[in-house]
């Protein structure tokens, strides 16, 4: 073909588009929704109470009325590594906070909270998630605004993308991978101690459920949908091979995240909302607002 | 005199569908220097809309297949009037150009052991197609096209060629010239060896499965530069188009439906194809539903279903059936995949992923879910087998330096084409062309450019740019295919072919006086004008060759000669352009059949 | 969309067409009332402007059955194929515009120059299969893993992905980035089964896999629907993560080479 030297169009200016449809829902609804989370996310950290159910408010039961104290713990302080000093959760693994660790916080004074040490690799996990991050880049800064719709001036041909820092970093996803796996683990353990009840006259335990046992269960389901869909697990269980084969534990592994794959930001977002969901319950119910039941 | 570009070449191709690509990679490697002209973008020509599959013996799915089988299935499916040679070189090479593909990287579908598979396809005894989904062209052109852009030949993409010239009346071939699209600018290729790859002429009709650049050109250009063109009046009507909606009318429906266990039904729901079975194809078609049924899952015992006969005789029945009023809502039959779905558990799966691109074709255009319902089909303008008479073994014309290949070149297909058979025809033919060309360039030495022939076929590319208030060039093409539909269609009769020369005559005064507006810059208007001209030369080809052939064969059906008759079995039509400017019609007999592959249809009669 | 698709009427209506005319010095929308009739897609409007009010009018397009790719435009501001957008799908009661798209230079009207893609492609290393293995001297493949790379080679090369993706069409890349295309093909190639070369250091380095921000426009837009963001782009990114990203796994090959 000859070659017409010509300049490529002009871009559109921020907002421009042919687009008839409300392409802006989109983009205006995830940044709402991660922004709520992100907003109730820290508020919940910052608390440092209220994060586990107590003999304070223990369960009742639907059928019969006796008492019990559950041990719902909050998604969102687990796992709890160091107790705050002078509130024993139950939870802690290895018991009260040293001083210096509390310390550490001081910038806040009386600020320290379980959250604080564990947070980092959920929420990593999700920053650097191949769906929220493209979710994002459009939702906070508009890159670009939705598709084919013309996007802020200023970056222009400056445009970096992922290709040099700072979100060339969002490389290290899969390592975040890894630790949201042992957080699947972790969570499930809690799901497994939310049926059990301790009689608060006896000291004596009982299986049951609660309200906030089904709650907690449901949590590391949707958690292992999101996480077990993973483009990085993907990849690493069959992905990187040209060759899978046709039957076989790595063929079986691929094609159920691949499954789960494809249903990723679905997974994504119930889950994020149920983790949220569970910490506002166990807070709740660990607040006295609302009371939890035992269904058994 | 108008501006032109010049550029040199040994070998120009001029066509980049398989034929065309296959051709220019050959001639690449055998180390001359090579132009690529194609008239839209590089990857987009026609060879992308076929879709059952590519026929090669490889004998993956039925081991009894060999070349003899292949050949034999040919020939039958020709009505004997093929170029023997080039039926018994197609069989004996596809298997190893199929192959070649894949170590290009092709990606075919894989049998359980993960080899190329094949599939079933009218007209072949064996499971014989190597296909991908139904898209296998998209992937031949897509593979030949990666291939070539690596191998450094010049490609001149959305640009026309209008003219060969050559070095006098009755000399070789020197080069030719057009025009490309976006700008309008001329040009002037010299080039020792010209292959046509140009593909076929369904712009001649109204309902055809062909795109706009089906417009004759290689026929026309092959016979202005004095070579033969052969077997015109074969045009084959594929059985099954889409009939609706009007605007999508024509647009094919893979024979690949009725592979895969696909059914032909009248608006009474009955298989219709049953009631009529040729007699020589009785021994190998199926005559229950049961036995088709068991043909589609693999079973050896089981012969063909009917569906399954050459185009010609599926078509006609189609035909037939609308005539007699037992036709579907919009003048079709309906061709029912849903129904397997009662013998396959995962019949709905199974059917997205055979036939993914006829299932997406149908829900966006026509709001049908083949997974649920039938289809309406009808006949459609879908191939020439007639074309530019070449050599069997060096595919040159009867013009030194003139080579043709693909659906352009005649021979192959005889008087009606198996399907799957043009793709393999494609890369077998388009790589013996390249190979010839290659070497005519190497061993004919230079030449020199006739710059009076150049500078008057410049100037009648120009011309409808500078007619001005002529008719409406667009008008003109209309008013051709309504009346080739019409009079030279799928049923005819003298005096309805008579009328059409006639037509065709007016057509041509028409066309001589039509105009096109504004500038040369991608103006589809002066593209369309010049095409005309070639359309309205491939109309009187088929329409003459057609009168000329008083009997029915193969994809010719003459209402008034309804039977095959011996006379005409014994040659082939050709035209030429006579000394006058007249258009003349010659019978050619057949060369001899050599004994050895007598013997191969022998034994192949009753299989 | 957002608004409600008229319903399938049977009848014959005007439409009123907006309609990109111009080249590469100046253009303008024009006004054409098309006749519709049931059935019809955006290419047969386009077509009949042509033929009735607008002989020059350049569009490009070949099999009108989605399967060549070359009426790419954008049709009420979405890149799509005239071919396969029905008239009934688009609402009535506005001008239905088309344009011509927006990553490539303008040649005229519906037509831009899309020729930098076919350039793109020469720069990517060709297929190199490993040697023949079977004893038929060709290959055995699964149909499990060549379904991957069938998916990448349902392309048809309309570049609607390469139009809608920001990177070229806000950002002007095309020299540092090859786009959703051209990472759909390497991926066919890097994962084809019988492929033995090594096109990671390119990707990340000259061809900006880096670059893609993972915005799915181009899944969105594909209309062969491939899922070009999560099986082609994200495997090829996370394929050089291994390399480049992740000492672990670089350590753990350079250590399973050795032995």
């Amino acid at each position: 073909m000859s070659r017409v030297n010509v300049p490529l169009p002009q871009p559109r200016s921020l907002a421009e588009t042919s687009r008839q449809d409300r392409w802006w829902v989109q983009p205006l609804a995830v940044f709402l929704g991660l922004t709520a989370f992100l907003v109730y996310a820290n508020w919940a950290a910052f608390q440092a109470s209220n994060f586990f159910a107590s003999a304070a408010h223990p369960t009742v039961s639907l059928f019969g009325g006796t008492k019990s104290v559950a041990h719902y713990l909050s998604p969102m302080y687990s796992p709890v590594l160091y107790d705050i000093p002078g509130m024993t959760s139950g939870h802690a693994w290895f018991g009260e906070a040293p001083s210096w660790l509390v310390s550490l916080w001081d910038f806040i004074p009386g600020s320290y909270s379980p959250a604080f040490l564990i947070l980092i690799f959920p929420a990593g996990f999700r920053l650097t998630c191949y769906y929220y991050r493209g979710a994002y880049y459009k939702a906070f800064w508009g890159d670009p605004l939705n598709c084919a719709v013309g996007e802020p001036g200023f970056r222009g041909k400056k445009y970096r993308g992922e290709a040099k820092l700072p979100l060339i970093l969002m490389n290290i996803h899969r390592y975040f991978l890894y630790a949201a796996l042992v957080f699947i683990l972790i969570l499930s353990y809690d799901a497994l101690i939310s049926y059990w009840f301790t009689n608060p006259d006896t000291g004596k335990g009982s299986f049951g459920i609660g309200v906030g046992s089904l709650i907690l269960t449901i949590n590391p389901i949707l958690l292992g949908g999101y996480t077990l869909g993973c483009h990085s697990l993907r990849h690493l269980v069959g992905g990187k091979k040209d060759c899978i084969g046709a039957k076989g534990l790595r063929r079986t592994s691929y094609e159920c995240v691949s499954c789960l794959n494809r249903g990723h930001m679905k997974w994504a977002w119930f889950s994020l909302v149920w983790v949220g969901f569970t910490d506002f319950y166990v807070r709740m119910v660990a607040s006295g607002a609302w009371t939890d039941y035992r269904l058994f | 005199m108008a501006d032109f570009q010049t550029h040199e070449h040994d070998v120009i191709v001029i066509g980049a569908g398989g034929a065309g690509l296959r051709a220019a990679i050959e001639a690449s490697a055998a180390g001359v220097s090579v132009g690529l002209i194609c008239k839209s973008l590089l990857g987009k020509a026609h060879t992308v809309m076929a879709e059952g599959g590519m026929a090669a013996a490889l004998a993956h799915n039925d081991e009894r297949d060999s070349w003899k089988t292949h050949f034999a299935d040919t020939m039958r499916g020709g009505q004997y009037l093929n170029n023997w040679r080039m039926a018994e070189l197609h069989a004996k090479e596809a298997p190893d150009r199929a192959r070649e593909l894949e170590a290009w990287g092709a990606v075919f579908d894989r049998t359980k052991d993960g080899r190329i598979n094949q599939r079933n396809f009218g007209g072949h005894r064996y499971p014989r197609l190597a296909h991908v989904g139904d898209r296998t062209g998209l992937e031949m052109i897509r593979t030949l096209q990666d291939h070539s852009v690596h191998r450094g030949m010049t490609i001149y993409m959305e640009t026309t060629v209008t003219q060969i010239i050559k070095d006098g009346p009755n000399g070789r071939v020197i080069g030719a010239v057009g025009y490309d699209r976006p700008t309008g600018t001329l040009h002037y290729w010299k080039a020792k060896a010209i292959v046509l790859a140009t593909g076929g002429i369904g712009k001649a009709y109204k309902i055809t499965s062909n795109s706009w650049e089906y417009s004759g050109d290689g026929h026309a250009m092959a016979y202005n530069a004095g070579a033969d063109l052969m077997d015109m009046e074969f045009v084959q009507f594929h059985p099954t188009g889409m009939v609706w909606p009007p605007s999508v009318r024509g647009i094919l429906v893979t024979e690949g439906v009725r592979g895969e266990g696909g059914v032909l039904r009248n608006s009474q729901g009955k298989r219709f194809m049953f009631d009529d079975i040729p007699d020589n194809y009785k021994p190998s078609t199926a005559d229950s539903e049961e036995e088709g049924w068991r043909y589609v899952l693999g079973d050896k015992s089981a012969r063909r279903p009917p569906e399954l006969l050459t185009r010609d005789h599926v078509a006609r029945c189609i035909n037939r059936e609308v005539k007699a009023g037992r036709g579907s809502p919009h003048g079709g039959v309906f061709l029912d995949i849903a129904w397997i779905k009662t013998k396959l558990a995962n019949g709905e799966e199974h059917i997205k992923k055979k036939l993914p691109s006829m299932y997406h074709q149908f829900i966006t255009l026509a709001g049908v879910d083949i997974t649920k319902e039938p289809m309406e089909v009808g006949p459609t303008t879908h191939y020439v087998m007639g074309g530019v008479k070449v050599d069997g073994d060096t595919q040159m014309s009867t013009v030194p330096g003139l080579f043709a290949a693909g659906e352009v070149a005649a021979g192959l297909h005889g008087a009606n084409r198996l399907g799957g058979n043009s793709l393999s025809d494609l890369i077998v033919f388009g790589k013996r062309a390249g190979e010839y060309a290659a070497k005519f360039a190497k061993e004919n030495g230079p030449i020199k450019t006739d710059q009076a022939a150049v500078d008057a076929a410049l100037k009648q590319t120009l011309a409808p740019l500078d007619r001005s208030g002529g008719e409406n060039p667009y008008q003109v093409q209309y008013a051709l295919q309504d009346m080739m539909q019409d009079l030279v269609g799928i049923v005819r009769r003298e005096d309805e072919m008579a009328k059409a020369l006639d037509g065709l005559a007016q057509l041509k005064a028409r066309a001589a006086k039509a105009s096109a507006s504004a500038s040369r810059e991608y103006n589809p208007g002066w593209h369309t004008a010049i095409d005309l001209a070639n359309l309205l030369t491939v109309s009187e080809a088929i329409t003459r060759s057609a009168i000329e052939r008083k009997e029915s064969r193969g994809a010719q059906f003459r209402e008034d000669f309804p039977n095959k008759s011996e006379e005409f079995g014994t040659f082939n039509h050709v035209v030429r352009k006579g000394p006058d400017g007249q258009m003349q019609v010659i019978r050619q007999p057949l060369t001899p059949l050599r004994d050895d592959l007598k013997q191969v249809i022998e034994e192949n009669k009753n299989v | 969309m957002s608004h409600a698709p008229a319903k399938a009427s049977s009848e014959t209506r005007k439409q009123l067409f907006r309609v990109w005319r111009g080249d590469k010095t100046a253009g303008t929308f024009k006004d054409y009332t098309a006749t519709v009739t049931p059935g019809m897609v955006v290419l047969d409007v386009i077509h009949q402007i042509q033929a009735e009010q607008a002989n020059d009018l350049a569009c490009r397009w070949n099999c009108k059955a989605g399967k060549c790719g070359s009426c790419s435009a954008e049709i009420n501001g979405k890149p799509r194929l005239m071919c396969m957008t029905r008239m009934d799908e688009l609402p009535t009661d506005m001008p239905v515009v088309v344009e011509p798209m927006k990553a490539f230079p303008l040649i005229k009207d519906l037509v831009t120059d899309v020729s930098w893609n076919y350039d793109v492609k020469k720069k990517i290393k060709p297929f190199k299969p490993r040697k023949p293995d079977a004893p038929d001297g060709t290959w055995r493949m699964d149909q499990a893993d060549v379904d991957r790379v069938q998916e990448f080679r349902k392309c048809i090369e309309c570049f609607l992905c390469q139009d809608v993706c920001h990177v070229l069409r806000d950002h002007h890349k095309h020299e540092e980035f090859i786009g959703p295309r051209f990472l759909v093909y390497t991926a066919a190639l890097e994962m084809h089964p019988l492929d033995t070369e090594d096109r990671l250091a390119d990707l990340r380095k000259s061809q900006g896999l880096g670059y893609c921000n993972i915005t799915k426009c181009c899944t969105k837009v594909c209309p062969e629907h491939i899922t070009i963001t999560d099986n082609a782009i994200i495997p090829l990114k996370e394929r050089v993560v291994d390399e480049y990203f992740d000492p672990v796994t670089k350590l753990f090959k350079m250590f399973k080479k050795k032995t």
